[in-house]
């Protein structure tokens, strides 16, 4: 049960990153991305790259940090995947999304969504192959919190965890101190206003994506190392984001953070009644609960 | 020569049968303008409905009830319709986007519960101990396949003939209402939630319809026929048929399966073998980019409609 | 007279191309005046004020502003022309708290604390609910902090859209006041009213538009009770058809 929930809370980071971003699109672009678990993908491809190039070229990085098995050279080849991925992001924007909303087609972006996830997933298949890939070939030992009951963590998590965390808070402090943080508010609730109120538009939808897929990046390179690193983990992922985004209510920032956990936790808590095999319905489960219960999420208001 | 007709029978009868799914997307997204994004679940549950009601009995999965066959089809849309209805009533009050996500996680949950749920559908195995109507008058051969090709096309006809008269209906002239314009229709005292939500289950209805088909045909359905693959084929279809035009669908569905298969067959004689893993992963970013090009260059379909309308609700020729 | 500080030319435009809402609308404002404009429902009064704020495309036609051409301005850059808008409704960040909302307004000022004790001294009402979230304030209070927001870019030029719908009698009058007192710094106002008594007694100047075109203006005094007015509100008769 209690391992159920550490394990929990830990995907929970992970979702909760992932689908931050994602319910800003959402909100101010007005239709459900079904491209932006493709994100954490390129952010966890990219940061494997980065991480070879590093650790050839600066042998020094290769070392461990401590009883982690995350070496300096990934931990930039993080920094650097997120850039890529934020700067992905707003060229799938320019190239796809603008152009077919300048169309005033605003219902085709979901189909061209679903497009270029297609396109994405399958072209990282074509080029890293289809089978798994590792930061790191050594085996950390997962450190035993406790005996009775029986609790295993990895050192890993832990520090995946942390990290979360502390960009969790600093978004917090962003969105609730920062003039910045209140225009991303304010043009997540009312576009026009923002506008009215001196905010450039265009600009901050380019600031959102590369936002977006910036913590997108670091849960890909958080998954990677907790899991491992395969074509699939935007397919795999899509359905709990989303869910993450619609337990928060779309475009709460805060709901999206709150959800990312309420769904690790309860996919995991899950599988202490369901057999494991039915664990990708989970998500879907959780939905048509919230859509029964609070078909807004814990944070979202009615918007037509 | 009787293998090359034997073939183009084979072929026209899927390409047939997924003519008839992309009717039943286009009555939803084309015409009401409803997003799913799991079509393969609705194919899927006529398809699992109709083996499950029609087969014989098995002792290691549920079903086998042995209905005759008229009726077994007509379960299996049954079954389309009431998956459709929970997600419909559940979503289609809420802004669009609840519905795609929805749409999209049915179909997931559909494919995971087929894939294990043993006792009732026979998990990875699939379902077995399906007999195809008239087998015993009629044999297995080509007569077999030759008259089911005309069993379908009669039906696929049928449906287009349905559909052509609905959309030309007043109700059909309230579901492009709600499309262009959902304040306005509401003004006029119309319920759009309920009226699209009839849409959505006749849509779904005629999806099921075409995966009971298909399961018929096979005598035979697995989870590896309710992948999200099939979902992106049917949409391409449409696309590149037309949204919001029957005839154009039909011609959408013919040509990306001839293109599907086309290049399937084209990967796995030509490309070299250490390349023929990832054929798959070829023709998935082939249909991807039929999607998004389509959409950024001809949004409208190689096969538009005569009269187009407009997003002010302006005819235009 | 001297030149007028706004200078709309012959403005036709509308939401939709090829589907005009205006045609050929002209009117001027002057500085520290008041101006209002009245019509009947789908005059294109909403649509004339959105057009100067560059929220509607203007087909044909000029709007200057202080000398300058803002004709199709980008509504982001309207404070740089020292222009300010208050929309009708959905005119402040329910999400926000009012200091929120106000630092946000503020964020380009030279001194934001010094602004916003300038803002809370003009509406003290404001001051207790700093904390509070701006979508739980009553409908005046809202009214007075989307006024609150656009006046803390300094603008010299404030267009309002009927700032008092929806407001009690009380809560309207007070609104209104605010406005006319504005004009003392010599801030020009330009308003949509539908109010149509309350706004001739407390405007300099009025137009009167019907079917997007400009139908009579004059003496906002001198209109009160003109029998020309009730005609173009209850018949709809044009006076000058095309203007």
């Amino acid at each position: 049960m209690i391992q159920h929930m550490l394990d929990g809370i830990l995907v929970g980071a992970i979702l909760s990153l992932g689908a931050t971003g994602l319910t800003m699109v959402m909100h101010m672009l007005r239709f459900a991305n079904f491209s932006h678990a493709e994100l954490l993908s390129i952010g966890a491809y990219s940061a494997l790259v980065f991480d070879a190039i590093f650790k050839s070229a600066l042998p020094v990085f290769a070392t461990q940090i401590g009883p982690l098995s995350m070496t300096l050279a990934l931990g930039l080849a993080m920094i650097l995947a997120m850039g890529i991925t934020g700067a992905s992001a707003v060229l799938f924007d320019r190239l796809v999304f603008r152009r077919v909303r300048e169309k005033g087609d605003e219902l085709s972006m979901v189909f061209a969504s679903f497009g270029l996830a297609l396109i994405i997933r399958n072209a990282i298949g074509l080029i890293f192959g289809l089978h798994t890939k590792l930061y790191s070939q050594d085996i950390v030992f997962a450190t035993v919190l406790s005996r009775d009951p029986l609790l295993l963590v990895k050192p890993d998590q832990l520090a995946t965890l942390g990290i979360a965390l502390v960009i969790i808070l600093a978004l917090h402090l962003t969105l609730s101190r920062t003039n910045f943080g209140f225009a991303l508010r304010a043009v997540a609730e009312n576009p026009n206003l923002a506008q009215v109120n001196g905010i450039n538009l265009q600009k901050m939808i380019v600031t959102v994506w590369v936002l977006g897929g910036g913590l997108a990046a670091l849960a890909g390179v958080f998954y990677g190392l907790s899991n491992q690193i395969t074509p699939t983990i935007g397919r795999d992922l899509v359905l709990p984001i989303f869910a993450a985004t619609i337990v928060g209510g779309i475009g709460s920032i805060y709901g999206a953070l709150l959800g990312g956990f309420i769904v690790g936790l309860a996919a995991n808590l899950a599988l202490l009644i369901l057999p494991s095999g039915y664990s990708p319905s989970v998500p879907f489960l959780i939905i048509l609960a919230v859509l029964l219960i609070r078909p807004n999420g814990l944070f979202g208001e009615a918007r037509t | 020569m009787i293998g090359l007709i034997s073939y183009l029978v084979f072929f026209t009868t899927v390409a047939s049968i997924l003519a008839i799914a992309v009717l039943g997307l286009n009555l939803q997204w084309g015409n009401t303008g409803l997003f799913n994004g799991g079509v393969v679940a609705f194919f899927g549950a006529g398809a699992y409905g109709t083996l499950l009601l029609g087969g014989t009995p098995q002792p290691d999965h549920m079903g086998g009830f042995g209905l005759i066959y008229p009726l077994a089809l007509l379960g299996g849309m049954v079954a389309a319709g009431l998956l459709a209805w929970i997600v419909g009533v559940l979503t289609l009050r809420m802004r669009h986007d609840y519905l795609a996500i929805s749409t999209f996680g049915v179909a997931v949950a559909f494919e995971n519960l087929m894939r294990n749920a043993e006792w009732l559908s026979g998990g990875a195995k699939g379902i077995r101990g399906f007999e195809r109507p008239l087998r015993a008058a009629l044999g297995d051969g080509f007569l077999y396949n030759l008259l089911f090709l005309l069993f379908v096309l009669l039906l696929l006809f049928a449906t287009y003939r349905f559909l052509e008269l609905l959309v030309g209906s007043p109700f059909g002239r309230l579901l492009r209402a709600i499309r262009e314009d959902e304040t306005a229709a509401r003004s006029l005292g119309k319920s759009p939630d309920r009226i699209r939500l009839i849409a959505f289950i006749t849509g779904s209805v005629i999806m099921g319809l075409a995966g009971g088909l298909y399961g018929t045909f096979y005598a035979f359905v697995s989870p590896q026929d309710v992948l999200p693959t099939l979902t992106f084929q049917i949409w391409a279809m449409l696309i590149v048929g037309g949204a919001g035009n029957n005839r154009g669908a039909i011609m959408g569905a013919f040509l990306i399966w001839a293109a599907w298969t086309a290049s399937g067959w084209g990967l796995s004689r030509f490309a070299p073998v250490e390349m023929q893993i990832f054929a798959g992963s070829i023709q998935y970013v082939l249909i991807g980019l039929v999607i998004v090009g389509m959409l950024l260059w001809r949004p409208q379909g190689l096969f538009p409609e005569r009269l187009v309308v407009s997003q002010s609700g302006h005819a235009k020729n | 007279m001297p030149d007028p500080v706004l200078n709309v030319m012959n403005v036709t435009g509308g939401y939709v191309p090829d589907l005009p809402i205006l045609h050929g609308v002209s009117m001027q404002a002057h500085r520290g005046s008041v101006t209002v404009i009245i019509g009947p429902n789908g005059a294109g009064k909403s649509t004339l004020i959105k057009a100067i704020a560059g929220l509607v495309h203007v087909a044909e036609g000029s709007i200057t502003h202080a000398g300058t051409e803002i004709t199709n301005i980008r509504p982001d850059r309207m404070a740089n022309h020292g222009i300010a808008y208050v929309p009708q409704t959905d005119n402040i960040f329910r999400s926000l708290t009012v200091r929120q909302n106000l630092a946000l307004a503020l964020r380009r000022h030279l001194d934001p604390a010094a602004g916003l004790s300038d803002l809370l001294a003009q509406f003290p009402a404001l001051t207790s609910k700093l904390e509070e979230k701006a979508g739980s304030l009553s409908g005046g209070q809202r009214q007075f902090l989307a006024v609150a927001m656009a006046l803390a870019t300094t603008p010299s030029l404030v267009l309002m859209d009927e700032p008092s719908a929806g407001l009690s009698p009380k809560a309207a009058q007070e609104v209104l006041e605010q406005a006319r007192a504005l004009t003392e710094n010599g801030v020009t106002i330009l308003l949509v009213e539908q109010n149509v008594n309350q706004a001739l007694r407390l405007a300099d100047h009025c137009y009167i538009l019907a079917e997007g075109r400009n139908q009579i203006d004059g003496n906002a005094a001198d209109l009160i009770g003109d029998p020309t007015v009730a005609e173009i509100y209850l018949g709809g008769k044009r006076l000058r058809a095309g203007a």
